[in-house]
């Protein structure tokens, strides 16, 4: 296996941007990161869109052709990846391993999802297809209310509590607030947070992500080229992948994501490092719950721990372990399929040392980790400066 | 969605109406919902039919205040992760009380209703839900 | 009869919400204790927003079969009365079985008579168990009644259910089915037309020509049929659209009203209609001793009656004192009262959604 460099990237402002569609998005992401490693295009040898639901969202299926087409890059291979929420993730997973099996030299690994083109409703029935249709969603489970389970089981075992949740939110909009790309662009309060309505209990509306518009890309390359187009190229030092059982009730332990346990530990492997070497992470918080459960089940935290970690500002900037400096789904926004992809652009901004307002001071090791649906997929990539 | 193609409905019926599962004769694990293929023994595996007692324990429990569309009437609802005494987890409703009066590990038991119907015009869906299992 | 039959099971279901009549009142600037004292009815059942005549159907069919003892799969003839059908055309009797697990060797069909219909499963039941067509029969009447908002039937349409197993073998019965006779005749007093969404009802012409002219015919008309009297009888079970009517019938008849108490549910439960004087019947089951008689007469608008004798059975002790389900009496005492507002948002009166 040949190693591997992101060379570029970029990514669109993620919010509700009712002036750009679908393809747009993501032709936009995918200029910016070619021009950030000044690419032309002839360079590139395959595509890879990560992506959820266009079929259901905005009717369009088929997308690799349609991105390479409007991307002029036709006729290179170009292949939609799904696996819901982590559909970017694992986008980047197979970029990088078409990398370093050595079938491609130049890859472009996109993300993007639109979602506010289709009415509410819709957006959460589609969602609703990451977790079991037949047995979870058909009896009433949203998207909200299985994490909500999974809160409560937490709170059961572990004595987290609302507010050390409320805390992982008030972090995650104030890193937001110093990105220009994410979402939210304001800080707000455990008040704000704790006063807010109860969707699913015990998760209120500031403990959810947005449903937000975007999309982003990175170039790959082998790294022994890399130096040629970037400077700075970071190398992706690990890339694991882990399955569970798609429905919430049939896995073993509902406080932790088995699957997140399971891609952590091989990528620390393969990286041949520990948690505590992270300098930087952008982890999976779809809900708050789920950024807690994430830095520990990651192993940046004890089992138990990560509420009232949060609630310490541990996990702050600043803090022992910066977590999603971009703000995180919670507050850059969650466009499904870019999800994954953007978590990679953040933490290669980090490592090259141009996070603006946000950046972790001498950043040398970073980690992404991307969840589909209640944790039936995750994904973990660990990136080193090169 | 979340109204479900009728055949759909029609193929769940023994296990949304009686809690049919499957059980695996080679490690005498029991599944619910059903599973055709055991995933521990997998080609070792014997899988036959299960009943289900209906009896089981509150695992986690939430109360839904937005749900999805054909669940306008319903909300606020009860929504709960059930251990089955047979060991198996499902997810369903618990009707009849309200987030106040569960907690996790109360008993409960299977009742029969109505999960979702398609529109006025269309098919209803029926199914298992659970309440607390008490008297009087 | 030529056959011995009887009630191998039976079991009941009422919905866990009430509403208050005084609380209807209010809404109508009515006065609550009047139309207590008017109706003989307190307060009435209310169905949940997932149930409808086949979830209360289930629910009674299953307690019906723990009690029995009886495999579903013994069952070879399954009907359904209603007023309150889920759907206009599709089988809620279909539903039942597939739910109980009975079937696919099965005849089964809906039945609709008004408040009669449950009744009138039984009397089939009979018929099939009594002929050997069918091993076990179940009839089930059950309703989640409407009435029009403001409408005197508001305070009394309720929701239930009730189910019998029908058999033939004498050391299965909790009670054996003495005889059965029927007065019908073509008597409009209530009625609903295809697509209305509640019933109509010619007032005071329910009560001396349809009710009263109907649950008496037929009751005497059985004692006639039998030889028997209403002293033999230890219980009466009438139809009770209120908590008035069934004593009136039984003091017109000269019954004692002691013996007609016990099964008389619909002051604490409204009018379960098809349901009705089946509950009542269970009602008496669970309380009488082998040996007692139990006469009961349903009545359903338009308008016809059933009476039944039915002799308590040896059998019922050790399947009464077996049973782990839910009882009537749990049923009634497992309630929680609803504003006329959430009753509206149960009984799906709002109209936008």
């Amino acid at each position: 296996m040949r190693r591997v460099a992101i060379v570029g990237v970029g990514m669109t402002k993620f919010g509700e941007e009712w002036t750009r569609g679908y393809r747009d998005m993501l032709i936009e992401a995918g200029s910016r990161a070619l021009a950030d490693c000044n690419l032309h295009g002839e360079e590139i040898d395959a595509l890879y869109v990560g992506t959820m639901a266009p079929g259901s969202l905005v009717g369009q299926e088929h997308v690799g052709a349609l991105v390479a087409d409007f991307m002029g890059l036709t006729p290179i291979p170009a292949t939609r990846v799904e696996a819901a929420c982590a559909s970017g993730g694992v986008a980047l997973r197979t970029g990088y391993l078409a990398v370093a099996s050595g079938a491609h030299d130049c890859v472009v690994v996109g993300g993007v999802e639109k979602m506010t083109d289709t009415p509410g409703e819709e957006v959460a029935s589609a969602l609703g297809g990451a977790g079991d249709q037949e047995w979870e969603l058909f009896m009433g489970a949203t998207f909200p209310a299985i994490y909500a389970l999974m809160a409560r089981r937490h709170m059961f075992e572990y004595g987290t509590t609302e507010e050390q949740m409320a805390s992982v939110a008030v972090k995650n909009h104030a890193n937001a607030a110093k990105n220009r790309y994410a979402h939210f662009q304001n800080e707000i309060t455990l008040e704000t947070v704790m006063n807010s309505k109860y969707i699913a209990s015990p998760l209120k509306l500031f403990d959810c992500s947005p449903i937000t518009d975007g999309a982003a890309a990175v170039v790959l390359m082998p790294l022994e080229k890399a130096k040629r187009y970037t400077s700075q190229p970071i190398e992706i030092v690990a890339s694991a992948q882990a399955s569970d059982a798609l429905a919430l009730h049939s896995r073993h332990c509902e406080s932790e994501l088995h699957s997140t346990k399971v891609a952590a530990k091989k990528a620390f492997e393969q990286a041949g490092i520990s948690p505590s070497d992270v300098d930087v992470a952008e982890v999976h918080d779809c809900f708050t719950i789920a950024e807690i459960m994430a830095i520990e089940d990651i192993g940046f935290f004890k089992k138990g721990e990560g509420g009232k970690a949060s609630q310490e500002g541990r996990t702050a900037l600043g803090g022992e372990i910066a977590i999603n400096t971009s703000g995180g789904l919670k507050g850059c926004g969650h466009p499904v399929g870019a999800t994954g992809v953007k978590q990679a652009v953040e933490v290669v901004w980090q490592l090259r040392g141009q996070a603006e307002g946000r950046q972790v001071e001498g950043a040398e090791i970073g980690l992404t980790h991307n969840v589909g649906g209640s944790g039936a997929t995750a994904v973990v990539h660990i990136m080193k400066k090169a | 969605m979340p109204s479900e193609n009728l055949a759909i409905t029609w193929r769940r019926m023994p296990e949304r109406y009686r809690l049919v599962g499957t059980e695996c004769q080679n490690c005498k694990t029991a599944y619910f919902p059903a599973r055709k293929l055991c995933p521990k023994c997998r080609r070792k595996g014997r899988i036959v039919p299960r009943q289900f007692s209906g009896r089981g324990k509150i695992y986690s429990y939430t109360e839904v205040f937005a749900g999805p569309s054909g669940f306008e009437l319903e909300v606020p609802y009860l929504l709960a992760i059930v251990e089955l005494e047979e060991g198996p987890r499902l997810t369903a409703q618990i009707v009849g009380v309200s987030e106040k009066d569960v907690k996790i590990g109360d008993e409960v038991e299977m009742v029969f209703r109505r999960i979702q119907e398609d529109s006025a015009e269309g098919l209803i869906h029926y199914g298992y839900k659970f309440r607390m299992r008490r008297r009087g | 009869m030529a056959v011995a039959v009887g009630i191998a099971g039976y079991g009941a279901c009422v919905p866990k919400y009430r509403i208050k009549a005084a609380e209807i009142a209010r809404v109508w600037g009515e006065d609550g204790a009047r139309i207590e004292k008017g109706l003989g009815v307190f307060e009435k059942s209310v169905p949940d927003i997932d149930e409808d005549a086949a979830t209360l159907a289930v629910e009674a069919a299953r307690n019906a079969i723990e009690l029995g003892r009886i495999s579903p799969q013994a069952i070879g003839a399954l009907y359904v009365g209603s007023e309150s059908h889920p759907y206009a055309v599709k089988p809620t009797a279909t539903i039942v079985a597939e739910a109980i697990g009975a079937g696919p060797a099965l005849t089964a069909a809906d039945l609709e008579f008004a408040c009669k219909a449950g009744t009138a499963g039984i009397q089939i039941c009979m018929g099939l168990v009594g002929c050997g067509m069918v091993r076990y029969g179940m009839a089930i009447g059950s309703d989640t009644s409407q009435g029009k908002p403001g409408d005197a039937l508001e305070y009394t349409a309720s929701a239930g259910a009730a189910a019998f197993i029908i058999g033939r073998e004498k050391e299965e019965f909790v009670a054996e089915i003495e005889d059965t006779f029927s007065f019908t005749t073509d008597t409009p007093d209530f009625w609903r037309r295809q697509h209305a969404e509640f019933p109509s009802h010619g007032g005071r012409f329910t009560g001396a020509p349809a009710y009263f002219r109907h649950v008496i015919g037929a009751t005497q008309g059985l004692f006639e049929k039998m030889g028997t009297r209403a002293s033999d009888y230890d219980y009466f079970v009438f139809h009770q659209p209120n908590g008035k009517f069934p004593l009136e019938a039984a003091k017109k008849m000269g019954i004692d009203p002691e013996k007609v108490k016990p099964g008389l549910f619909t002051p604490l439960i409204g009018n379960t209609y098809s349901a009705a004087s089946p509950i009542g019947l269970c009602g008496v089951l669970d309380i009488a001793k082998p040996g007692q008689r139990i006469l009961l007469t349903s009545f359903g608008s338009g308008a016809g009656s059933d009476s039944f004798s039915i002799r308590v059975s040896e059998g019922i002790v050790e399947k009464r004192g077996g049973y782990k389900g839910w009882r009537l009496s749990d049923y009634i005492a497992h309630k929680e009262y609803l504003d006329y507002a959430l009753y509206a948002k149960h009984r799906r009166k709002l109209k936008s959604l």
